[in-house]
């Protein structure tokens, strides 16, 4: 039995109130760290070199004279540098990170520690494919693993995120319309609730990007989407579950409308983790569909990155994914097919989308992940992930507008509005005020469907009592946004910055650090 | 289910919170048909962790390490000793298991490190301003293709023969979709690189001029003529480092008045990974940035005055501007820079700079060694710790035969230009700090029985 079921609860904290500034500007254990560029200098290492004669003299003319101005630190330096700073950022490992629509789970440490095998972390791309048979080995386990849990017919490894797998779904989209002599098929239709991605990857890759519009209870308006559809219609791209939180009960036949009608169906699987186990897109019809493996599968997001962003394919766009990938003989053998095989053994391929395979250090990360759970695992991981973003929905239906309560139960994510609060307060003050509660604040502002949006996505990762400490953290602080407490708005009161000037940022930016003037001119 | 918190009982207890009957009613806007009702037949169920750790060493132990032979593959990734430091400050939870700095008042760890990356990596490349990192070299130079057409309003690159082919084959790629027109050729395998062609092939449709420093070959060659000529027609010039190591020796691009300078980042901090992930590097004049790809960090105030960091710029990005944003880019490559920044950090101006040099000595013995090999031929005249070699027969079946008997030599221009009878013979040779005079010494041994 928990010795406290209401999750822990801090005494009230002290403000400064006649207590003097510290010297340092450090307040204990929050402390302030300079630039490298002012704590470093041109003469420190913190590596130690073999002695000898360097001397080298083939650089075609062409060595380096003048410095380039790069601080070095000593190695005990460096850890303090690094660590000081990583106390200034929030994490998973810290608490909830309900992050609608993009998020983390808890990342496994064993993940991490088969990423750092020697055998896979010390292998090079273009090493002749006999001494690298296990890593081929792991793509093709992890490929053979998102086929059957998508019910899908192939899938592309190589793309780098999620972007840039759904620059992979669309230009195999591209090349099938193309190959069929339908590239007069200029339209891509985007739902309004859509990641700014979708838009950009279907207008970069030369398409025409038009809006449909969702219903009043947040899904895509099947109707307006059919009565769109002809002949000049190349793809539809739905988000499912979707940015509302909604799984899109319709795509079934939205997928066989687009497809009488000519077209392909992308969908973008960010929230795929809502459903794995639970059903395969592929029953529901669609072409195209990309994994972020970070966002299902648990890979570390590392402050914005790495990502990878594979792409399951149907047997109708499988000939047309990139290269390189694997195949596997009846004997076992993997092999990989590159520009030299490819017009004998694929060659409707699009090409190549990046210089190697993909993101190898991921699909490590992301089958040992998956090994973890096993099919059983996985499925409880969605009904874990949907329960717990019902129960925060439901738990807190009676403080903020929940605008789609009535569509039926969420999936992975909730979605709150800023309607009700004082005059003068948003969203933003509520996010802020959760950075004060020690939580990060749920997605702002998005989707652009609602107003005020509050995008909140607990994942499975979180206990009971972690939810509902989180639940009384944002009843209190939506209390007091419904109040008009002038607090909120100048909150965070207690992280390491208060809220940034963004505008200025933005107005005159810099975008890297310069040596200031001497201080004989910059005085008075 | 060791990563999962909530217990029997608590799913009952929250299932009666929300009023439903049984976990699938949360399902039941999944059409009945499309519903599953176990799990997926034919996969494996859960596993302890120490099975799971026994299948992944299983598979890597099926891979021929590099440490652990003589090695000497680069074309466009390349093994250096990484500091057990980094490797120990990037699993730092705060770091590693952070999403996207987009709040900022929490995020300043991140956001500070990338300030810091953006500079070392604009004064390593020479540029004004880098950005927060891209996936990729790769995909950072056909990115840089795209921003040279938005600049220039041209839709014509020229490509020279000495660009890594698979960065070749990425651009190709995306420009059969932005309809950009590219001239690609193939090097020869010779010590001239083709600068003087690239100059006599800009004109006034040209968009850029990509090349890479060094070059796929290894050879290094002044580019401040080919700056000179692009300016000259209004063209930009686009400079790609695949190994950022040699910044330490030899003049930077930016130095030789580039305008964009991309490069791959893997080689300091990141490790070789078969492939990925790496870090795409992205600089370039100041007056260029709002042209930029990708996200920018920048500096600002608080509300209390204290200078703190944002992600700034964003309305060139893809959740502002949808589909008129520079690039549908929206993750990068953050640990990867993070790692990056850390031993570029620990190096300082000073490690680097010997870094550097012992690399290029080191080659500079490896590749006499080599060269008197019988029916070895050295090609460069130039070159910092990469060299292509001409063995006077094909090169990709004796790099096979070599790989049996555990060495690895390099990788055989035939694999990177399959089909191409001219390049055939030849052979990439990098060698950095970590090959011995004794794994030099062994490859010259192989490749001597292999010729004879």
């Amino acid at each position: 039995m928990a010795l406290n079921q209401s999750g822990w609860r801090p005494s009230a904290p002290q403000q400064g109130e006649g207590v003097a500034a510290t010297h340092t500007g450090n307040k204990a254990l929050m402390l302030e760290e300079a630039l490298i560029f002012e704590i470093g200098d041109e003469h420190t290492t913190g590596v130690d070199f073999a002695p000898g004669d360097v001397a080298g003299s083939r650089l075609g003319n062409l060595t380096r004279k003048s410095p380039i101005g790069l601080p070095g630190l000593s190695e005990p330096e460096t850890v303090r540098h690094y660590t000081r700073l990583s106390r200034q950022n929030y994490a998973i490992d810290l608490g909830l990170f309900p992050l609608g629509s993009c998020t983390m789970k808890h990342n496994p440490r064993l993940n991490e520690r088969m990423a750092r095998l020697p055998g896979f972390a010390d292998i090079h791309p273009l090493q002749p494919v006999d001494t690298v048979q296990g890593a081929l080995g792991v793509i093709n386990e992890l490929a053979v693993w998102l086929i059957k849990l998508t019910g899908m017919h192939g899938v592309a490894m190589s793309p780098k995120a999620g972007a840039h797998g759904e620059l992979c779904g669309i230009l195999c989209i591209k090349a099938a319309l193309e190959k069929r002599g339908e590239g007069h098929r200029k339209v891509v239709l985007v739902p309004e609730s859509a990641h700014g991605t979708n838009p950009a990857t279907a207008a970069f890759a030369g398409f025409t990007v038009e809006d449909i519009p969702a219903t009043a209870e947040g899904r895509v308006d099947t109707e307006a989407l059919e009565a769109r559809l002809g002949p000049d219609v190349a793809a539809v791209m739905i988000t499912n579950p979707n940015t509302c939180g909604l799984f899109e009960r319709d795509l079934k036949r939205i997928s066989d409308a687009v497809h009488a009608a000519g077209g392909y169906v992308y969908c973008d699987g960010a929230n795929f983790n809502a459903i794995v186990g639970k059903v395969r897109p592929g029953d529901l019809g669609v072409d195209a569909m990309h994994i972020n493996l970070h966002k299902t599968f648990s890979t570390p997001h590392g402050g914005g990155g790495p990502g990878s962003g594979p792409v399951v394919l149907s047997e109708a766009l499988s000939p047309f994914g990139p290269l390189p990938f694997t195949e596997r003989y009846a004997d076992g053998h993997i092999t990989l097919v590159e520009e030299e095989s490819v017009d004998d053994r694929h060659p409707d391929s699009f090409g190549r989308m990046t210089a190697f395979h993909g993101q190898m250090g991921m699909f490590t990360r992301a089958l040992t992940y998956i090994l973890s759970h096993g099919a059983d695992g996985l499925k409880q991981v969605a009904e874990d992930a949907v329960l717990n973003a019902n129960y925060i929905l439901r738990s807190l239906a009676d403080t903020l507008d929940a605008p789609f309560a009535g569509s039926g139960p969420c999936m992975h994510e909730a979605i709150f509005s800023d309607a009700g609060l004082a005059a003068g307060f948003s969203t933003i003050d509520i996010a802020k005020a959760l950075i004060d509660e020690g939580f990060h604040p749920m997605t702002m502002y998005f989707p652009l469907v609602v107003h005020g949006a509050m995008l909140v996505e607990p994942t499975e990762t979180e206990s009971k009592a972690g939810l509902d400490q989180f639940i009384g953290a944002l009843r209190s602080v939506a209390e007091r946004a419904k109040a008009g407490d002038a607090s909120l708005k100048t909150a965070p009161h207690f992280a390491p910055r208060s809220r940034l000037d963004e505008t200025l940022a933005a107005r005159k930016p810099v975008l890297v650090w310069k040596e200031p003037a001497p201080v004989a001119e910059a005085a008075e | 289910m060791r990563y999962l918190p909530l217990t029997g009982h608590d799913r009952t207890d929250m299932l009666a919170t929300i009023d439903a009957p049984h976990i699938d009613a949360l399902f039941v806007d999944v059409p009945e048909e499309a519903r599953l009702d176990g799990p997926i037949h034919g996969l494996p169920l859960h596993a302890s962790e120490m099975a799971v750790e026994r299948h992944m060493t299983r598979l890597a132990r099926q891979n021929t390490v590099a440490g652990e032979v003589p090695f000497f593959l680069g074309a466009g990734a390349y093994r250096h000793h990484v500091p057990a430091s980094v490797d120990h400050l990037i699993q730092r939870g705060e770091f590693l298991t952070a999403y996207t700095p987009y709040q900022p008042e929490i995020a300043q760890g991140t956001l500070q490190m990338l300030f810091e990356f953006q500079t070392q990596v604009a004064r390593m490349l020479g540029t004004d301003v880098a950005n927060a990192s891209m996936y990729d070299g790769s995909t950072a130079c056909w990115e840089a293709i795209g921003m040279a057409r938005r600049i220039t309003k041209r839709g014509k690159a020229i490509l020279s023969g000495g660009l890594h082919p698979h960065y070749v084959s990425v651009a190709k790629t995306m420009a059969k979709y932005t309809g950009d027109q590219l001239e690609t050729a193939l090097p020869t395998l010779s010590a001239d690189t083709d600068l003087d062609a690239l100059i006599a092939a800009i004109d006034d449709d040209t968009s850029c001029v990509v090349v890479q420093y060094p070059d796929i070959l290894g050879r290094i060659a002044d580019l401040r003529p080919l700056a000179d000529a692009a300016h000259a027609k209004k063209a930009l010039l686009i400079a790609v480092v695949t190994e950022p190591v040699a910044m330490g020796a030899i003049v930077s691009p930016g130095e030789m008045d580039a305008d964009i300078v991309v490069g791959e980042g893997q080689s300091i901090g990141v490790g070789l990974q078969f492939g990925g992930p790496y870090v795409g590097l992205f600089g370039c004049k100041d007056k260029y940035v709002r042209q930029m790809p990708g996200r920018l960090c920048g500096e600002t105030k608080d509300a209390d005055g204290r200078r703190g960091f944002v992600l700034t710029l964003s309305t060139r990005e893809q959740h502002i501007r949808r589909e008129k944003a520079t690039s549908n880019i929206c993750t990068n490559s953050g640990l990867c820079a993070l790692a990056f920044s850390i031993h570029m950090t620990l190096l300082g101006e000073a490690g680097l700079r010997r870094l550097a040099g012992i690399n290029h000595a080191a080659a500079c013995r490896a590749a006499d060694r080599l060269a008197k090999v019988p029916g070895v031929t050295l090609v460069n005249d130039s070159f910092f710790n990469e060299f292509t070699l001409d063995l006077g027969r094909e090169a990709r079946p004796i790099v096979r035969a070599l790989a049996d008997q555990g060495v690895l030599a390099g990788v055989s221009l035939g694999r990177l230009y399959p089909g191409a009878d001219a390049l055939a013979n030849g052979l990439i040779v990098a060698v950095t700090e970590t090959s011995s005079d004794d794994d030099v010494e062994a490859l010259a041994t192989a490749l001597e029985a292999a010729l004879a």
